[in-house]
């Protein structure tokens, strides 16, 4: 059933001692199951392919709309699914090798933050509680963790007082902090962040976003940003890919790929997204919608509303093109040139 | 040109158990014929409060408190209940953020589209003959379908919502909406759940639309980019009242009111590099709003008089704001 598909990546120009996670042909297909006996009859086949590398301290985008696979990813990386296929290296170790005891020091090195910090904390517990439970669990410190608490609580903005509220009696902005703190208690060092602003009003927004920017500064946190929101990415992000129905389409600097995006789809994202400013210009509309998930990529997935469209768009995947040393994209259009 | 709505000094309060939640705190505001104006606010700024208020859709523990909402000559707030049910759905109707939970679930998107078409279009509803009546109503469907750029609208008017994408479904709804060709149309964050290029794909759809029947639109919504692509007028609320209200040129290049600056600057950016800056601290409690202006605790040009007076509306270059740096009456103002 698992017929081989050419895996391809961007290449290896860094030297590994810089790469802290390298995720190579990553895939994940969930079973549909159908009929009284609850069998397989299907899959949706949510990533089919996400190859990148994230370097040591910097901030790494997942870029996409819904169903282009990146959440999914996150929750691979963090160890909550496990792939269909593929490989996650952190620090150079293969994850899905690691023993017992390196998989709880996985899970402390790597955390996660969600879009809607009220699902991700606990309501019945102090804010206090929460950070001093994970504290526990990994056996960090032991009488002087309430003074950890504090002084991660001032980290992201708080105060002491907030350790003693819940959840609801939080604002939205605050929880997340909070949601940040109790991240930040067992020092990892990569945090995928997925949606963290989206359930936040704008002026709340701005003021997360540059709490995770200071916090990186000053403690080298590597992050990944899955978002949809492209002005969130260009405001923090140091490198991103683009993915678009599982399949990463275009891999660049952020400021580069904002600058001088070569696949159409990441072209028809970025005209598409609504600027604060009156103008009188019509915008490019991209037609049609993304296609579904539970048929099999066999050939660009964009090929159906691709203003481009060749006729061999629709035959083959296309193969990786190198627009330079950091810089690919995976498009017919570019390896005709 | 002719105003379709007018509010005026628009009161709404909600009953909880904490206490009386002022939602709106003397909102006024007025649509053209054949506007789109774009209703801009962060969460509990009373822009939602505004446009069920505006179709009577309050819940039961919410006491309108004063104020007037005039629509087409009438006050929709005197209007009997059997009367507003003739305007409610009819000449003025209602997109949603969430389409699914507005379609039944249960029911054909035909059988669901008949129901709107039979209770309010009188012309169709007056066929005696139940198959000529019947036909006209599919007509319609189709044509409104077709109208909205639905891909096979035969096969999709026998369909269940679930079987439709999240951009068919608010396609659907503004079928629907502009089916009765209604004179004013409340579109509460009509694209906020959708993938940016179906996004913009639905308001470009909603503006042709609307061009084309010269529907007055209020677009509800938290995207100031969004309402830069759409609206031709921007009012800005902030706990319950329109603070600054305009031209979208004007108010976009040159925000009066310290809160529009503050907003303006908080917003990164996906065209260029820019710094942004959040507006310190929260939105005021509802329950207990602070004494005079409701934007000083947060306000970078606060000064002694916003503590304590509520700053009058003033109209500036055709511009609405309320703020006390422009009032002249004030004294040690630096506007």
């Amino acid at each position: 059933m698992m017929e081989a598909v050419s895996v391809s990546g961007p290449e290896k120009t860094e030297t590994e001692g810089n790469i802290l996670v390298r995720v190579e042909g990553l895939r994940k297909w969930f079973p549909i199951l159908g009929g009284v006996l609850q069998r397989t009859i299907g899959y949706v086949y949510a990533v089919e392919d996400a190859t990148f590398n994230i370097k040591s301290a910097e901030t790494f985008a997942l870029v996409g709309e819904s169903g282009s696979g990146k959440t999914t990813v996150g929750l691979m990386l963090a160890k909550l699914e496990p792939p269909t296929a593929g490989k996650i290296f952190f620090r150079a170790k293969d994850v899905s090798k690691l023993s017992s005891s390196e998989t709880k020091w996985y899970r402390k090195k790597v955390q996660m933050v969600f879009q809607d910090p009220y699902a991700s904390l606990n309501p019945r517990m102090l804010i206090k509680d929460t950070i001093l439970e994970v504290m526990k669990v990994h056996k960090i410190g032991g009488s002087n963790n309430y003074d950890r608490a504090v002084e991660l609580m001032t980290r992201v903005g708080l105060s002491e007082e907030h350790l003693y509220r819940y959840p609801h009696e939080l604002s939205g902005g605050q929880r997340q902090r909070a949601v940040l703190a109790r991240a930040l208690c067992v020092e990892p060092e990569f945090i995928i962040l997925d949606e963290p602003t989206a359930s936040l009003d704008v002026s709340v927004q701005a003021q997360v976003l540059d709490l995770l920017k200071s916090l990186q500064n000053e403690f080298h946190y590597t992050y990944l940003l899955i978002t949809h929101n492209l002005a969130v990415v260009r405001y923090i992000s140091d490198r991103t890919v683009v993915m678009y129905r599982g399949m990463w389409v275009e891999s660049s600097p952020t400021r580069e790929l904002f600058g001088r995006a070569e696949h159409p789809y990441t072209q028809a994202l970025l005209a598409s997204v609504p600027i604060p400013e009156p103008r009188s210009t019509a915008r490019e509309l991209l037609r049609g919608e993304p296609p579904n998930p539970t048929e099999r990529v066999k050939a660009c997935p964009f090929t159906d509303r691709c203003p481009y469209v060749m006729p061999i768009c629709s035959e083959k995947i296309p193969p990786v093109t190198q627009i330079n040393e950091s810089h690919q994209v995976r498009c017919w259009l570019t390896v005709k040139k | 040109m002719s105003n379709v709505l007018e509010i005026e000094d628009l009161k709404v309060e909600f009953h909880t158990y904490r206490g009386i939640v002022k939602a709106l705190n003397g909102v006024s505001l007025t649509v053209e014929k054949g506007e789109v104006l774009g209703l801009a606010g962060e969460t509990g700024s009373g822009k939602s409060v505004t446009g069920l208020a505006i179709q009577r859709l309050l819940p039961g523990n919410a006491v309108i408190a004063g104020g007037k909402i005039m629509f087409d000559g009438k006050d929709l707030l005197k209007l009997k209940e059997e009367e507003m049910n003739k305007i409610r759905g009819k000449e003025v109707t209602a997109v949603f953020q969430d389409p699914h939970t507005y379609l039944n679930p249960v029911f054909r998107m035909r059988d669901q589209f008949r129901d709107i078409l039979l209770i309010n279009d009188r012309e169709i509803a007056s066929i005696k003959d139940k198959r000529e009546r019947e036909k006209a109503v599919d007509d319609r469907i189709i044509q409104m379908l077709t109208e909205v750029q639905m891909p096979a609208p035969e096969r999709v008017a026998k369909m269940f919502p679930h079987e439709l994408s999240g951009g068919m479904k608010q396609r659907m709804m503004l079928a629907m909406a502009f089916s009765l060709r209604p004179k004013l149309i409340i579109a509460d964050e009509p694209t906020t759940a959708l993938d940016v290029t179906i996004q913009a794909q639905v308001l470009e759809l909603m503006k042709s639309l609307q061009r084309k029947y010269d529907t007055s639109v209020i677009l509800i919504t938290h995207d100031l980019g969004v309402i830069a692509e759409t609206c031709r007028k921007i009012a800005v609320m902030y706990a319950g009242r329109v603070i600054e209200m305009g031209n979208i040129d004007s108010v976009y290049s040159k925000p009066l009111h310290p809160y529009t600056q503050g907003l303006m600057r908080a917003l990164p950016r996906a065209d260029k590099d820019l710094k942004v800056e959040g507006i310190g601290g929260s939105v005021p409690d509802l329950v207990e709003l602070p004494p005079g202006c409701p934007f000083h605790p947060r306000c970078p040009r606060a000064m002694e008089v916003c503590r304590k007076v509520n700053p009058k509306t003033l109209h500036i270059d055709g511009r609405v704001v309320e703020c006390h740096l422009y009032d002249e009456e004030i004294e040690g103002r630096v506007a």
